[in-house]
């Protein structure tokens, strides 16, 4: 029996509004095995995007636990989170992204600069990946040369790039047009497919049925967790 | 997990290299090329910051050299006293009355006095100056006509760059010798070698045995006034022949007027046998004067004391310029900051995405600081190239003198350097606090 590799114990957060105290996450547990493909999702103000901040190792729980891969980060100091970000954490987002003055190439590398792989072995990665998500001709392109879908295409294979344990998409094809979101959902599925661990936060119920594993939250809480 | 899948995601903390600076050095040049025209106008601030201190210092020293040079040829152990009419009697001399004679300066008997009572005196040189036309059959030169003594050149430091200097010999039997200054034999002989032939004073004639190199140019000899000019122009004869052909009496012939005036020596040069004992030789020559004359008839130039003074004008000099220099690179630094702190804001969002890509708080703040110190660097390297260009281009076209010293480019370059750190550690550590969640929210 494999460990879960996130493992969410009771976790609360909280911010502080003025003279207000909101409370965005009310005691939230939940685990997710290796090879599982999650969506969340929910209406807004229920707290998808605090739990992707904390998932993502952004921020820190107010209270609960979070083990990621075995290890309880949810109290670890501001250097270490930056390197389980490095080391285990891929991220897609909504707007990619990507670092304008970069090129594709580089874009992909930039996980692997701060983990200080040799270059030419980020370089041979990097150009891998992009051949992989089918962006082989367009390695030296600026981000702002590149169609939407191909930027996302870049932002997945640098999500890919140091092969983490788990990938965290909000909304990925939030700013694409129906073609270009379809194309990239193909990506996903293959991705789980292979094997990857996937969690999807996203408010459209379309994209959201990929998934083999459906969480729902409301006011801050887990109304529903269904597996297909 | 696999065993493999737990070893590539341990959580190794990467340590300080090489290849990192170099990375960041790479990643700057791409950032600072994204904006080639802000960063060269940033840039520009540190540049006209390091060439001024440069310049400024290159100038200043070369002048200070120069008058330090001038000094030094009066001879850094001399005592020298010169013959000053006192200010009462110009006065009278002044309504021109036509049969007064004016009586002053250093006598004779000041040498004598000197010689037996103070120790440490090795030589002394008195002189006797006067103005005349010089003729070489029709040229003619306004001339200084110094008689002196033999061992003139030794103690002033000026020697002789053809023929010789007179000697005891010529002394003694009150020769019609005569040494003359470079520019004035050029003046007079512009053809033909003048050793050996013979000029002419009013009605006596002397014969030229040597010519004086020509001193450091400057408009006037430190502390002298603008009657014992550098020497170019000086033509001196010995002493005692002097003495033969004018006397004591001096006759200067006015407009309607005739005014004679008795001085025995217009100069005396004191040489104390070692630089530690100027000071008190000179004040020791002073007390003796002060005794024997009632008048201030005297005037006593201490180059040491002059060599001191210019020094620590040079010193305050210095603390100007570097004052200036200091301000005009915190005025160059405050741009960089500014820039800086433009260039953190617009750039919240990239910071954000290093951040959620595993950039630690210490990989931003090198990135930015790496880009400051880049900026203040080449403003620094490109104002040291110019500041060195600058002084060369004055002394070329403007006959200046200038002098870039080697630690001036260093000085200011370093100070560029550090301008980059300071100024650029607070954007820096403000990029580096910024929260990632807000950075990537930051649009």
């Amino acid at each position: 029996m494999s460990q879960p590799i996130v493992h969410f114990d009771d976790v609360r957060k909280s911010y502080q509004m003025g003279p207000n105290t909101v409370e965005a996450l009310r005691g939230i547990s939940f685990k997710v095995m290796p090879g599982e493909f999650i969506s969340i999702m929910g209406p807004s103000g229920c707290g998808k995007s605090t739990l992707l901040n904390l998932l993502g190792c952004l921020d820190r729980p107010s209270s609960g636990h979070y083990f990621l891969g075995g290890d309880d980060v949810s109290r670890m100091e501001d250097d270490l989170l930056s390197m389980v970000r490095g080391a285990r954490l891929g991220f897609i987002f909504q707007s990619y992204n990507l670092i304008q003055q970069l090129s594709v190439v580089e874009n992909i590398e930039v996980p692997l600069y701060y983990r200080d792989e040799p270059e030419e072995k980020s370089r041979a990665r990097a150009i891998k990946l992009a051949h992989l998500v089918g962006l082989g001709d367009r390695i030296d392109h600026k981000p702002f040369e590149l169609s939407g879908g191909q930027q996302q295409r870049v932002a997945i294979a640098r999500a890919l790039v140091n092969d983490p344990l788990v990938i965290l998409a909000d909304e990925p094809t939030g700013n694409l047009d129906s073609k270009s979101g379809r194309e990239i959902l193909e990506v996903f599925k293959d991705l789980h497919h292979q094997g990857k661990t996937l969690i999807l936060v996203t408010h459209d119920s379309n994209v959201a049925q990929l998934a083999d594993r459906a969480i729902r939250l409301k006011d801050g809480n887990i109304e529903s967790d269904v597996r297909k | 997990m696999s065993a493999n899948n737990l070893q590539q995601h341990a959580l190794v903390a990467p340590g300080w290299s090489f290849l990192r600076l170099k990375r960041a050095v790479r990643l700057g040049l791409k950032s600072l090329w994204l904006h080639r025209l802000r960063s060269l106008l940033t840039v520009l601030g540190i540049v006209f910051g390091v060439c001024s201190v440069i310049a400024m210092l290159a100038i200043g020293e070369g002048a200070s050299f120069e008058a330090q040079e001038r000094i030094k040829n009066l001879g850094s152990q001399n005592i020298i006293i010169r013959s000053t009419k006192p200010p009462e009697e110009q006065k009278i001399s002044d309504k021109g009355s036509t049969s007064y004679v004016l009586q002053y300066g250093l006598t004779y008997k000041d040498v004598t006095r000197i010689r037996s009572t103070i120790p440490g005196v090795t030589v002394l040189l008195p002189s006797r100056i006067m103005r005349d036309y010089v003729w070489n059959i029709s040229r003619r030169f306004d001339a200084e006509i110094v008689g002196t003594v033999p061992w003139y050149p030794s103690l002033r430091n000026h020697r002789v760059a053809a023929g010789r200097f007179f000697a005891e010999a010529d002394m003694e039997t009150k020769a019609n010798v005569c040494v003359l200054g470079s520019e004035m034999s050029r003046a007079l002989f512009p053809l033909d070698q003048p050793l050996g032939k013979d000029i002419r004073v009013g009605a006596a004639y002397y014969r030229v045995i040597g010519i004086m190199e020509p001193r450091a140019k400057g408009p006037k000899d430190a502390g002298a006034g603008d009657r014992n000019r550098a020497g170019a122009d000086q033509m001196f004869i010995p002493l005692e022949t002097a003495r033969d052909r004018y006397g004591e009496t001096l006759i200067k012939q006015r407009s309607g007027s005739t005014e004679a005036e008795r001085v025995e020596l217009h100069e005396v040069t004191v040489k104390a046998n070692s630089p530690e004992q100027v000071q008190s030789v000179a004040e020791a020559v002073r007390q003796v004067l002060e005794h024997s004359h009632k008048k201030k008839d005297y005037d006593i130039v201490v180059p040491l004391e002059l060599l001191k003074e210019a020094e620590r004008t040079k010193r305050n000099f210095n603390i100007v310029l570097g004052s200036i220099a200091a301000i005009s690179l915190l005025v160059g630094g405050i741009g960089i900051m500014n820039i800086m702190l433009a260039s953190v804001t617009e750039r919240t969002r990239e910071i954000g995405i290093r951040r959620a890509l595993g950039a630690r708080r210490r990989d931003i703040v090198v990135q930015f600081l790496v880009e400051t110190v880049m900026l203040s660097g080449a403003g620094g390297i490109l104002g040291v190239l110019l500041g060195i260009t600058i002084p060369y281009v004055v002394s070329h076209f403007g006959e200046m003198r200038t002098i870039v010293t080697y630690w001036a480019p260093l000085l200011a370059f370093t100070i560029s350097g550090l301008v980059g750190i300071v100024f650029g550690i607070y954007p820096a550590l403000r990029a580096a606090q910024m929260d990632p969640v807000e950075a990537l929210r930051h649009e």
